[in-house]
């Protein structure tokens, strides 16, 4: 079968800074979270994947049709949310959406299927007022929205919920999930570990322009090594870590060496998706 | 959420040019103050110098009939100068991203802002044209006169857009996009426009003699009130511009920056 999307040997540069450095990556569907820290190559990597950008030697694929040369066949086949958002301010949410439909060759039906995706997800009373009138929250989900007007197999979020607060977030992920259900094959990129966590069925680490991991998130979680047995004290904080190897012995060693006294507790912690994310990224992990 | 996967075919060249024309046209009736300053400043502007310098400058024959040719064309500049800002916006913001994603020719944008800007320029044109007529302008031109003038002035705007659009393209934001537009709008005050030629000193005559807007007036003013005009000379300007500005927004656009 033809992966949705195939990435072998890419490299890009700017400026001689190597940004993709010999990149593979192959995604068979579902949600795919390319985490990765700031000018891992993660923008880099999706600009090329919706034909923004060509790269400088390798090849990307989606769904066997190669960006650089077949780009007008990848350019209907990928929808992509960016970082920046795309909404006309002074057209209304529903005539921002109607207008793409038209673009994308929906003709008269534009419009109603405008309607449709509002209702679906809540932004009907938005959807008469000009876009400068919304909220951060709103122009993110309307920009979402705007990706899903016309039906496309492969959706490229860019961190699709920066800056977004804790309830919009979870509405934009609901929406998300909503559409991995439906079949669309979902690859965003992300800097927060939990959003990974929530929504990925895999997670790739993008690290210095290559990867440096790719799995499952108990894959990863798995590749940092076994429990560590933490002292907390009351207010949550960390008194004292001992690593395991996961072993009966090497825990009830652990144990055996921590203090016990004013009120702390000893906790038994697997390794989170943050503790795989700072080991396979190299960052200084800051103590809790 | 539909789940049909018939992935979307994208639109012609034309359809696409249609969707943006209606877009900007709406742009431009939305944004009420831009509209009104479209409309007002022309207005003003040929207000000023028929009444308030009319006097002053006055000569043997009729001021009003001389200026307002030039009138009309210093106004399409103005009219047309917010196209850079336009395109620059939707060049720095992040609407063109999303139009390059897509199965269609994401330049057509341009040319959407283009016609609207012509389509204001000519609603700015015909009350500036009113307002001449209500504080006495009296040509004695015929329709083949008038259609003669409006050809001239509507190419001239196409012109004067095409480059505000360029100039949108190379601008590295929508506020200097602004700024670089205001060189243009002087040239009319460096031609026949306003005074005749003969009244200018000898090292700035030939300047002004043998740039395009000076052609251009003589041929609109021939057509409405008589006179020498050029209108070969005009034509071949406009065409001239219209390519130079098509040829440097066909290298631009693919080199604009994409974030």
């Amino acid at each position: 079968m033809t992966p949705v999307i195939e990435v072998r040997a890419l490299q890009k540069s700017f400026r001689h800074q190597r940004v993709l450095n010999n990149l593979n990556m192959t995604i068979d569907g579902g949600v795919v979270a390319l985490l990765g820290p700031n000018g891992a190559g993660k923008t880099t990597l999706v600009s090329i994947l919706t034909t923004l950008i060509r790269p400088d030697a390798g090849t990307a694929r989606v769904l066997g049709h190669d960006v650089v040369r077949d780009a007008s066949t990848v350019r209907s086949l990928v929808r992509v949310t960016g970082q920046a958002t795309s909404l006309d301010e002074l057209l209304t949410g529903r005539e921002n959406l109607a207008m793409l439909g038209k673009l994308l060759g929906l003709g008269r039906t534009a419009t109603n299927r405008a309607d449709e995706l509002l209702e679906r997800l809540d932004l009907a009373a938005a959807g008469r007022k000009a876009v400068r009138t919304y909220s951060g929250g709103m122009r993110r989900r309307l920009d979402l929205a705007a990706s899903l007007i016309a039906p496309a197999k492969v959706l490229i979020l860019d961190e699709p919920t920066t800056g977004l607060d804790p309830v919009s977030r979870a509405r934009v992920w609901d929406d998300i999930r909503q559409l991995a259900i439906d079949g669309t094959t979902v690859l965003l990129t992300t800097q927060t570990l939990d959003e990974a966590e929530a929504l990925a069925d895999r997670v790739t680490v993008l690290h210095r322009g290559g990867i440096v991991a790719d799995g499952t998130v108990g894959e990863l979680t798995a590749l940092v090594g076994g429990q560590s047995v933490v002292l907390v004290d009351t207010a949550g904080s960390v008194l004292e870590r001992v690593e395991t190897d996961g072993t009966r012995a090497s825990v009830a060693a652990a144990l055996e060496r921590m203090q016990r006294d004013n009120g702390a507790r000893v906790e038994l912690r697997s390794p989170s998706l943050e503790d795989a994310f700072a080991k396979l990224t190299q960052i200084e992990e800051v103590a809790a | 959420m539909t789940t049909t996967t018939t992935p979307a075919t994208g639109v012609s060249t034309l359809s696409s040019s249609g969707v943006f024309i209606r877009r900007s046209l709406l742009h431009s009736i939305r944004d009420g103050e831009g509209l009104l300053m479209a409309i007002a400043l022309p207005v003003m502007l040929m207000l000023m110098f028929t009444v308030v310098f009319g006097g002053a400058i006055q000569g043997d024959g009729r001021y009003i009939d001389y200026v307002v040719p030039g009138i009309i064309l210093t106004c399409a500049g103005f009219g047309a100068s917010s196209t850079a800002v336009s395109v620059s916006r939707d060049m720095t913001a992040g609407a063109m991203l999303r139009y390059r994603t897509m199965p269609f020719v994401a330049s057509t944008s341009i040319v959407g802002h283009v016609i609207a800007s012509v389509v204001r320029n000519l609603v700015a044109t015909a009350v500036v044209i009113g307002v001449a007529f209500a504080i006495g302008f009296r040509p004695d031109a015929d329709l083949g006169g008038w259609i003669a003038a409006l050809g001239i002035v509507t190419l001239w705007i196409l012109a004067v857009t095409s480059v505000f659009a360029v100039i949108g393209l190379i601008a590295g934001s929508p506020e200097a996009a602004n700024g670089y537009g205001f060189i243009i709008l002087f040239l009319p005050y460096l031609s026949s426009a306003f005074v005749p030629i003969e009244t200018m000193p000898d090292w700035i005559a030939p300047v002004a003699e043998y740039q395009p807007v000076t052609p251009i007036i003589e041929t609109i003013r021939s057509a409405l009130v008589g006179g020498e005009g050029q209108p070969l000379v005009s034509i071949l300007w406009c065409l001239g511009i219209i390519l130079v500005a098509l040829v440097l927004a066909a290298w631009r656009f693919p080199r604009t920056p994409v974030r």
